[in-house]
């Protein structure tokens, strides 16, 4: 019976240019504020779930979340090895189900080389549970075999059958070449999102072999020792970088970490990767918070615009709305035309806005996924996205009572006359 | 009615009306002349409820308008009052037909009166705008776009539809040319009549005061003003 939502409706398309501006400025900060929250919800949880399945990861004793970047992000260097006699000793413990080892250093174009053993295909889990697979080829098998990441072969062009040199040392411009050993690339490693796209894979024994002519960083001089030559020496590496630890029951967790901090034969660490990713993303957390913080910011611009334009057009509306207390509207009615007028502005930026988003995350996902490994889902909104959704809308209706309080003032104080 | 009342629009100005009796009865058309200034707006808007008196009463058809909440004053204003103003009567984005139709949004009194007397609404809106002169293809256009004499027309329309027993007009034909004048009148005078309604306009200009039952100078009943003045 109000023939307020009617009002409404045909004031609103009357000002369709200004509405539909209005309308589409909420929109993108509504689209910016949900884009950022989903894109730190899924590089967190990204992030979170670089590495599962591995218990503890033990390296030199320094700290947990420099083990951490370096074993799994390859982000920065060792301070020191753990020798080979170490992860043995780690190994024969009665809780240890498995050690992987990893041995790094190396580099090929800008990426890292990391030599480890078949258990590494096996046991390495990211995400929930998932295990790395391959999308051509097999694991490496023989001595100067390689595995890409999904980014490598991307970036490179390498399919099976390439072949690869390794660079002694982790710069970006190539530095001292083991040449005179190259590798054939005999798998290539589905995408993961995970820094294991951005690595090459060879086998522990590799590592070895290409540095047994060398010493200190550099060829010895005049001793060469060809690919042929190097299968006849023992190529179990005398030591390793860091190396991932699965337990035969998790429940052991912190009695293989004491006894991997006391040991004896050199000082050791062993982190828990879970608690670790927490510390990290601790650290980045700020930028994060920061980032959610200046999208809000922009959602109340918005607002604040919405909320501008009506009041802004009060001044030339005084008239209609005295037109309406004449035929028997009540201050509470112009309130409410009003109210409902931003109210309904605010919802359609905010339909819009998430329109936006998904047309957005449609189109920009493969970008985003090939160029920062960053997985944007594209399911309908969490429970999280529509608690932020409600709070702009909450906004949109407190934005919409001060325009409607405006009108209801200034209808109050003019009645059914305002001179024009 | 009006008894004994007298308002001022702040406390800390002087009165601006303070009339001892003033009443129109039914079916009755006065004519009211002021000038501006003379407190007309202030008494139009105690007439409609939008503003209460200090002091005295205020009847409109037998209702004292200071015993009705706001929102009942509101309502009665829509029920049983018709209004035409001077110039921008219309709502400007609604259509021709939907500004005369606005009331019977507003009241279902009015609406259920206005289907009665035409069968149905918008007929009845057609059926008032055919007899003040407007085409029909005029009704469908956005009030913005018809020439000021049309829009007076609507308004009247709108002011008459669904039968209200009381149309207030204020300064209705002033914005018109002088030979326009004369024919809105007669047309607002005339379908006043056919409804029954009373009519009650004010207007600066005496000419148009012989069209009248009874013409009152509202320097004569409002003694706030006889006092300003001396």
């Amino acid at each position: 019976m109000t023939p307020i939502p009617h009002l409404t409706w045909r004031s609103v398309l009357n000002r369709r240019l200004t509405a539909g501006l209005t309308i589409v400025s909420v929109a993108l900060s509504v689209a910016l504020l949900l884009g950022v929250e989903r894109l730190r919800t899924d590089a967190r949880e990204g992030f979170a779930s670089t590495i599962s399945g591995t218990d503890l990861v033990i390296g030199a004793r320094s700290g947990p979340v420099q083990l951490l970047l370096y074993s799994v992000f390859r982000i920065g260097n060792a301070t020191n090895n753990i020798s080979w006699k170490s992860v043995e000793a780690v190994a024969a413990h009665p809780q240890v189900a498995w050690v992987v080892p990893l041995s790094l250093g190396d580099s090929h174009r800008g990426f890292r080389v990391l030599g480890t053993d078949r258990g590494y295909y096996e046991h390495y889990r990211y995400g929930r549970g998932r295990r790395l697979e391959f999308q051509e080829g097999k694991p490496v098998a023989e001595l100067f075999d390689a595995v890409v990441g999904a980014e490598v072969a991307r970036a490179l062009g390498y399919s099976v059958g390439s072949p690869l040199v390794v660079a002694h040392g982790t710069g970006d411009v190539s530095l001292a070449e083991h040449a005179d050993k190259p590798f054939k690339v005999v798998g290539v490693l589905a995408r993961t999102g995970t820094p294991v796209d951005r690595t090459v894979h060879v086998s522990l024994e590799a590592i070895e072999a290409i540095h047994l002519d060398w010493q200190g960083g550099a060829p010895i001089p005049g001793l060469v020792i060809s690919p042929a030559d190097v299968r006849k020496f023992t190529l179990t590496p005398k030591a390793v970088t860091a190396a991932l630890v699965g337990l035969k029951s998790r429940a052991a967790v912190f009695q293989v970490q004491r006894f991997v901090n006391d040991y004896r034969g050199e000082p050791l660490m062993a982190i828990l990767p879970g608690a670790t990713l927490q510390e990290l993303w601790g650290l980045i957390g700020v930028a994060e918070q920061a980032l959610l913080a200046v999208s809000s910011l922009v959602v109340a611009v918005g607002l604040a615009g919405l909320a501008a334009v009506i009041v802004a057009s009060l001044g030339e509306r005084r008239r209609e709305l005295a037109i309406l207390r004449s035929l028997g509207a009540g201050p509470r009615h112009v309130f409410l035309l009003l109210a409902s007028e931003s109210l309904l502005l605010a919802l359609l930026g905010c339909v819009l806005g998430v329109a936006l988003l998904y047309g957005a995350t449609l189109g920009l996902s493969p970008w985003l996924e090939s160029r920062f490994g960053l997985v944007v889902s594209l399911g309908p909104p969490s429970i999280h996205e529509w608690v932020l959704l409600s709070a702009v809308v909450g906004a949109g209706l407190l934005a919409s009572v001060f325009p409607a309080w405006r009108a209801y003032r200034l209808s109050l104080a003019d009645g059914m006359t305002v001179r024009v | 009615m009006l008894q004994n009342v007298q308002f001022r629009w702040r406390p800390t100005l002087p009165p601006c009306l303070d009339i001892g009796e003033f009443r129109v009865s039914a079916g009755e058309r006065v004519f009211l002349h002021g000038p501006s200034g003379s407190g007309k707006s202030s008494m139009l808007s105690l007439i409609g409820g939008v503003t209460l008196p200090e002091r005295g009463e205020v009847r409109v058809l037998g209702t004292d308008l200071a015993r009705l909440t706001g929102p009942a004053r509101d309502r009665f204003r829509a029920e049983h009052l018709g209004f035409v103003f001077q110039l921008f009567n219309l709502i400007p984005y609604l259509s021709a037909l939907e500004n005369i139709l606005l009331p019977c949004r507003f009241s279902p009194r009015r609406r259920a009166a206005a289907e009665a007397a035409g069968g149905s609404v918008p007929a009845e809106a057609r059926r008032l705008a055919e007899h003040l002169d407007l085409a029909p293809a005029l009704l469908e256009r956005p009030a913005a776009e018809l020439s000021v004499g049309q829009q007076q027309r609507v308004a009247a329309a709108r002011s008459l539809i669904g039968r209200p027993q009381l149309v207030i007009a204020d300064e209705p034909t002033s914005a018109l040319d002088a030979d326009r004048e004369l024919a809105f009148l007669e047309l607002l005078l005339s379908e006043c009549a056919a409804t029954g309604a009373a009519v009650l306009l004010v207007s600066h200009d005496v000419r148009l005061a012989d069209r009248f039952d009874r013409a009152v100078a509202l320097a004569d009943i409002n003694r706030a003003m006889t006092d300003a003045d001396a």
